[in-house]
């Protein structure tokens, strides 16, 4: 049998914020109530200040936090590389 | 019982696709479970996203052997905390593939030794990472690339079944169900299996956008129209207790539901109206027995 360890939390070296096409904008509409925090697939969402901070190195733009944000605080606009 | 505020214990950089159901239900169970968890996964989108070599997300101990053994690691992991005298939560965390068909027999097994390990089911309803085919978890009328619709078939001519059912039947200690759009009823019920001595069973279900079929935007949408429907009953069973149901005030047609995913949108077209009635009535069924 062949095993393998490896450190915890290595995924970080990987940025999958390449992967995106519409980029989530925080709008000032935000209080931070933390929805999208507890919806974001991709753990790159933070909130501090009573505001959300978006990791954009890691969002991989799937559009969660802008269609689940209560206030509609969050818009989805098309990012072109 | 407290829950530790937004302790994230999935580190970004997994490769889940954008939009995924299960990387929610994970970062949820997590945060209930706190960092004194060990881990075991089943072969299944979790395990591959999560772990490609030196690049993996957990931030707990984790483990991933085969696809059929997921609940027999767990038993060894829990034989060795015992024997060092450890306490730290088991929890085997596995898709819906590695629990209804090819992990049962050891899940059974596991239920019947008695052992203080959580089996947490994330059920998307296919398998979905090897590129969507039908599982035992796949319900009726749904198009995958095993059952897919056509002509011939209107899509998968089984029932789902009903796992919850089988894991009672064990006489397990607690069972529930939960959908990842309601995090606060998953994550209390998730933190409650810490204070059971005993095995444990909790189905999540985790809609997949690329599996079913719909926009990366409207996964939470989507699991909340399950329910909301009646097709996917939350509840939860503790031993001793009277079964708790979660109740829905204003149940939604299930046509709502198909309409949002391609892998129903087949059940809309004339010629398949019955199968779609069949549906329906499977949520009516479903309202009745539970007290939806």
């Amino acid at each position: 049998m062949i095993g393998a360890v490896c450190k915890a939390a290595g995924s970080l070296q990987y940025k999958t914020g390449t992967w995106r096409d519409n980029r989530p904008e925080v709008t000032d509409k935000c209080n931070g109530c933390g929805i999208c925090e507890t919806f974001c697939p991709d753990s790159c969402i933070t909130i501090e200040n009573k505001k959300c901070i978006i990791d954009y190195d890691y969002c991989k733009g799937c559009g969660i936090c802008a269609n689940e944000c209560v206030r509609k605080a969050i818009v989805m606009r098309e990012e072109r590389k | 019982m407290v829950l530790a505020e937004r302790e994230n214990l999935l580190a970004a950089g997994h490769r889940a696709c954008p939009g995924c159901g299960a990387a929610i239900a994970l970062r949820q169970i997590l945060r209930a479970l706190g960092r004194d968890t060990i881990v075991v996964s089943a072969t299944g989108c979790v395990e591959t996203f999560t772990s490609p070599y030196g690049m993996s997300a957990w931030e707990v101990p984790w483990i991933h052997s085969l696809f059929e053994n997921s609940a027999s690691v767990a038993s060894g992991v829990h034989a060795a905390l015992e024997f060092l005298r450890e306490k730290s939560s088991v929890v085997v965390i596995s898709g819906d593939g590695g629990t209804f068909d090819i992990g049962m027999g050891a899940m059974s097994g596991m239920f019947e030794r008695k052992q203080n390990i959580t089996y947490i089911c994330y059920d998307n309803e296919a398998y979905m990472n090897t590129g969507v085919q039908g599982s035992s978890a796949t319900p009726y009328g749904s198009s995958t690339t095993t059952t897919p619709a056509g002509k011939a078939s209107f899509g998968k001519i089984q029932p789902k079944k009903d796992m919850p059912a089988i894991a009672l039947a064990h006489d397990v200690d607690y069972v529930a169900t939960a959908s990842i759009a309601y995090p606060q009823d998953l994550m209390k019920k998730v933190a409650k299996t810490k204070e059971i001595y005993g095995p444990k069973y909790i189905q999540v279900h985790t809609p997949c956008t690329i599996g079913w079929g719909f926009d990366s935007s409207k996964t939470v949408e989507v699991g909340k129209l399950a329910v909301e429907t009646g097709l996917v009953p939350i509840y939860e069973v503790e031993k001793g207790k009277p079964m708790v149901v979660k109740k829905v005030k204003n149940k939604k047609p299930v046509e709502e539901y198909l309409r949002f995913q391609t892998r129903f949108r087949h059940l809309l077209k004339e010629e398949q109206k019955d199968i779609a009635n069949q549906i329906q009535a499977i949520c009516d069924k479903n309202i009745e027995r539970f007290g939806i």
